[in-house]
This record gives C-alpha cells, structure tokens and sequence, in this order.
C-alpha cells in the first residue's frame, strides 16, 4: 500500500477526517463560527456514501436528532461553539441519562453569551463539565494540533461507543482555524470500537441490564429489539421508577462505568519533564505557546517542562500529581480566569506552588507571557 | 377492514409492570393511546416497523404502554429526535406525540420546521387546552378570556389553531378531530400513517382536572358531550357561514397534497455527491 503524503489542513477538517474514518455515518448541526467548516465539509463528503446529512434549524434539534439517529445505529456528530454549546446542554443531559452514544464538537471561542465570536478563548473547560443539570460523568477531550484534531476526533467516537455515552471534542478557534502539515495514518491502522451489540433473542434483552462492565448492550431501536427509552431515572427494562432500590444503583452504575476506566481515560504528553523543576500545565493552544516557551526557557538554562492535558475530564489527576511531584513550583496559562487551574490546586496537595496565569482579550498566550510570569514567580 | 378485535390490541400493549397508567380517570389519552394502536394494525404495520416517539407532559407518557420501539424525549423536542431516527432508519414508520404546550410553545419552531421540510412523520397533538401535568397553566392554545393557573384574571393572548399552523408551515397532510369521535380518529391516524409526507393530527381532548374546573366546564362527560355539539365535519364546515362557525370546529382532513418529500430529495442529492465524487 502507498504510503500516505503529508497534506496541509485545517484543525475543522481533520476532525471531520478523524470522524468519517472513526465510522461517523451520520451529521445533523446548526451554522455557527467557528464551527462551521465542519458541517460544511460533512455536507459534501456524507451524502456522497449515501450517509445522512441534515442542517436542522438549531442546536437544540441538531443534537436531539444525533441522539435519535444514534438510538437507531448511526454513528452521530454534531458540532457547534458556546452558544449553541449552551442550547445543547439540555439534550445532552439526556444522551447521559439514557446513555446514548454521540460525539459533540465544541470549537470554542470568547464568551458568555456572543462573546467575541472569531476570537479564541477557553472559557467552556467547566461548562463540558457541568454544563448540563444534575449530577454525572463527563468524558471530554481537548486537542492542541492538527494531528490531534484527527486523532482526538477517532478516540471519542471509540469512547463514546465503548461507554455508551456522548464524548465531548473541546477543541479552540485557534486550533480548529489553523492549518499544519499532518501525514494521516492508513486506514488499517486506525483501531476502531463499535457499540457491543445483543447477542441474545429479542424477548430476553433487557435494554439496561449491565453485565460486569456495567455497560449496558445498545441494540439499534427497529431491528427486532422492542424497548423503552427515556429521560427519566429508569429501572434496567428502561421504564421510568422511582423506587429508591433501583434507583441509586443508577446512578452509581452510571458513574462507575466510567470512574472505573480513569487509567484508560487519562491522556497526557509530557515534553522536557524529566529534569524539569519548573512544571508548565497547559491543553489546547494555549500547549502549543507553553511549547516554546519551554524550548526558549531551556536555551536561557531554565529547567522548564510541559505537561499537556489531552483528557480534561475525567481530569487526569494521577498524571497532574505524578508531574507537580518534586517540582519549585508550577504555572497554569489558560484562556480563562482559572477553571484547570482550580483543578491542579486541588490535586496539588501541598507538593508544590501552583499559579494561574489567566488571560481573556481575545488573543493567545505568547510563550513570552509565560516566561515573564514564572520570572516574576521564581 | 373491519374492526380490529381487542385481543390484538391487547397483544400491542406492554403488560410487564406498566398498567394501569398514570392518567386521571376521564382523560382522552386513553382513548387516543386504543385508537392508534387499532390504525396501526389497520395500516399492516408489524410492531418492529414502528416507533413512537414523544416529549414530556401528559402525552409524553403515551408510548411507554405499547410494544413498539419507544423514546421518551425531553420537552418540546421529540421532533428532533424522531427526524434522527427517521432519517437513520428510513424503512420505520416514526409516529411522534405531543401536547399542545410540547408541540407549539417549547416545541413551536420545530414544528414548522418539521412541517416545512415535509420528512415522513406522523406528529399527533393532543390538545387539551393547558398544561396538565403542571397543574392547569396557559398554553399557546388556551382560548382567550379563558382561566388557568396562570391567568387567574382571564387569559389575554390569541391562541394558536394548531392545523393552520401546521399547514401553513408546509405539512402534507393536516387533519383534525376529538377523542370523542373515536372512528373518526381511527380512520384519520391511518390515513395520516400511510401520507408519504409530514402529517399532523390535532386531537381535542378534554382535561377537566384543571382546564375543566377552572372554567367550570363539568365532568369530562360534559366535555365530551361539549366536543359533540363543536365538532363540525369539514365538508359542512365549508358551507357554513361565519356566523354559523361560532362556537364550532372543523374536523375532517384539512389538508391533504402532494409536496416534494424530504427522502426522495435527498436520495437525489446523494446521487449528485456521488456524481461529482466519481470526476
């Protein structure tokens, strides 16, 4: 087989790549920048495998229709940015109550509300968190290169469709509107998961019965398979209860089957660490800034390292505290007022000092900003 | 056909732990929930070939009762949803219930956007005047100079019609009835499952535990008794005079034509992707 040449691409167009080569056999969304490259390409290259593709007339409904087409076997995506992200929290609480597989893209950019809608920012960390209503888990992924954005895009299809739940792709303006030289991987070398299906005859499926993963089998809904589904608290026939029996075993099956995994979950890079005294926390393009500044701080003789967080949520606390072990101090730059920094200080536990570097203009973090910062720290 | 005999009905309806139901005595879902199970042993349908889909309210709770593929959406959006659903499994007949408050408050712009794009779905609305499961608030369809627990002082916005909504948003097929006129309501459920296009069926039904004892309408008897004297079919309707409708409704088939269907255009679409792929 050829090998595959080096192609330069945006961020929004190998996320659409990695999805389509994830199996992503299904797109319903809504306009909106800087997301919309997305829905565009989608809008060429589904229709031309026969896949559905349909721009519904909001967010709200772009993602009840994933949820819907998911139930009946598609492989889902919509993607959007903070407001449509805010108007798909409803329904995305649904998809974790009823545990159906999509993955959602939010390419984000400044808000609250129309924000400064072509400028980047990092302000939806918590939201992706706990932007829907009620307590559950969240798996949530952030890229910072365009490679990334591929390979990103493939994982979450994989994890939502091994876990039974949606995955969210937190990807940022900058690096979804960027263009880097990316070589894609053959075909046969992408690994891919695909729902676990009912092996048993259809009058003995019962929709939420788990076996030992806790991850209950999705049989497509018109294939035989004849069950109920709602957003309401449901026993494991998936009819709606109340009885506080069934009903906390829910809820702890729910967290479970992901709390369990954190190990699989847990994506971290490291660059320059193994020396370091100094500790860089950063993800998506703010990475890429705390990058040079690591490559410039080592040629001035500082011992800097970067630990860059792929997986945000579950957050990757054993990673973070591996990393903050030993270190004089650690700096967090983010596009925001300090929503993972919050998160480092948590799980620093007295190891080391742990600074914010916050910023919200617009723009990105310079690798001179950070510099100056830990100087200042030092 | 004749009528369909109450032991197929009965083999449509889910009897592991679900009966009896969560409506008030009197209540028209009920009779709604026999009547479509009955059309869709009329159409042919076998029970794999169908989903019922739904939002949040009384009517949310319709589908759980039957044998059949079943999503209980969240509130407004079912239409959503079902679209999914439809467009992933084009072979499934995706029969969506809604109230009136799911369907044209919360729900309104996905109504006619649902309408416009003219997708195979059945949307049945039960309208009942209120937010019954609330307890008896306005909704879009609530009359005007009307009581709820919202509108204690009397209520003081127009109300929707439901049907010229829907047809004028672009569904295929429009029809209206009441859960009184029980054969009636068959007869236009199965002509609104076999319609290619979007169809829409607005069913009357009467919620006397708060519409009806807040505007001191008596008994759900009375109500039904009151749809008796309303209903008018079409056909006399349209020879009515105005001031012969006061006080009337028209039931009957509304609308019924042939509009492009959103599957055959797509499926065009994904021709011409192909075509140009090919180049």
């Amino acid at each position: 087989m050829a090998k595959m040449t080096a192609t330069l691409m945006q961020g929004n167009e190998a996320i659409v790549l990695g999805a389509l080569a994830a199996g992503c056999n299904f797109y319903a969304g809504y306009p909106i920048t800087p997301a919309s490259e997305i829905m565009e390409l989608m809008s060429r290259r589904l229709p031309a495998e026969g896949y559905p593709f349909i721009q519904m007339e909001d967010e709200i409904a772009s993602i009840g229709c994933c949820l819907g087409a998911s139930l009946a076997g598609r492989k889902a995506m919509t993607a959007t940015s903070g407001p449509g992200f805010s108007l798909m929290q409803e329904n995305l609480g649904y998809g974790y109550i009823a545990e159906i597989p999509m993955v959602l893209v939010n390419v984000m950019r400044a808000g609250p509300s129309t924000g400064l809608p072509t400028n980047v920012a990092q302000g939806d960390v918590q939201q992706a968190r706990w932007g829907t209503h009620g307590d559950h888990p969240a798996i949530v992924y952030c890229p910072a290169t365009v490679k990334e954005c591929f390979e990103l895009a493939i994982n979450c299809f994989n994890l939502a469709e091994r876990f039974r739940t949606p995955v969210i792709l937190l990807a940022d303006e900058v690096v979804a509107h960027m263009r880097e030289k990316v070589t894609l991987p053959e075909p046969d070398d992408i690994e891919i998961i695909n729902r676990r299906q009912p092996t048993v005859p259809p009058d003995w499926y019962i929709p939420y019965k788990s076996d030992g993963s806790m991850i209950p089998l999705l049989a497509d809904l018109g294939q035989g398979f004849r069950y109920h589904v709602t957003g309401l608290v449901h026993d494991e026939r998936g009819f709606p209860t109340r009885r506080q029996d069934e009903v906390e075993p829910f809820y702890n099956r729910l967290f479970a089957k992901i709390s369990r995994h954190f190990s699989d979950l847990e994506m971290v890079k490291g660059f320059s660490l193994a020396d370091a005294d100094t500790l860089i926390i950063a993800y998506g393009c703010t990475a890429r800034s705390a990058a040079a500044a690591v490559r410039i701080g080592r040629q001035r003789g500082l011992k800097l390292g970067l630990l860059q967080l792929l997986s945000l949520w579950p957050f990757p606390r054993r990673a973070v505290e591996k990393a903050l072990e030993g270190k004089k101090l650690a700096l967090v730059p983010e596009l925001n007022m300090g929503q993972i920094s919050r998160e480092v200080k948590r799980v620093n536990g007295g190891r080391t000092s742990v600074y914010r570097h916050g910023k919200m203009n617009g723009s990105m973090i310079t690798p001179n900003e950070i510099l100056n910062h830990l100087r200042e720290v030092n | 056909m004749g009528p369909v005999h109450r032991s197929v009905v009965y083999s449509w309806l889910r009897h592991d732990k679900k009966f009896p139901h969560v409506w008030c005595p009197g209540c028209g879902l009920g009779i709604l929930l026999g009547s479509l199970v009955r059309s869709l042993v009329k159409s042919g349908l076998q029970k794999d070939e169908v989903v019922l889909v739904s939002g949040i309210g009384c009517s949310g709770r319709l589908p759980v009762y039957v044998d059949v593929g079943s999503v209980h959406t969240t509130h407004g959006r079912a239409l959503t949803f079902a679209t999914g659903i439809r467009l992933a499994r084009p072979e499934l007949t995706v029969i969506v219930v809604m109230g009136d408050g799911d369907a044209t408050a919360i729900g309104g712009n996905h109504l006619i956007h649902a309408a416009r794009r003219n997708l195979n779905l059945v949307a049945v609305i039960v309208n009942n005047l209120n937010y019954g499961m609330t307890g008896g608030q306005f909704s879009p369809t609530t009359p005007m100079g009307a009581k709820a627990s919202t509108a204690r002082y009397g209520h003081i916005e127009p109300a929707f019609d439901i049907a010229a909504l829907s047809a004028t948003a672009g569904a295929g097929f429009v029809a209206r009835t009441t859960v009184y006129h029980v054969t009636q309501m068959e007869k236009l459920l199965t002509q609104a499952i076999m319609h290619p296009g979007f169809s829409v069926l607005e069913v009357l039904s009467p919620c006397h535990t708060n519409y009806g004892r807040q505007n001191r309408l008596g008994s759900q008897v009375e109500m039904m008794k009151g749809y008796k004297k309303q209903a008018v079919r079409v056909e006399r309707w349209e020879k009515m005079t105005a001031a012969e409708r006061e006080g009337h409704f028209a039931t009957g088939v509304l609308v019924d034509r042939e509009l492009p269907l959103y599957l055959e255009s797509y499926a065009k679409v994904c021709a011409r992707a192909r075509a140009q792929e090919g180049k």
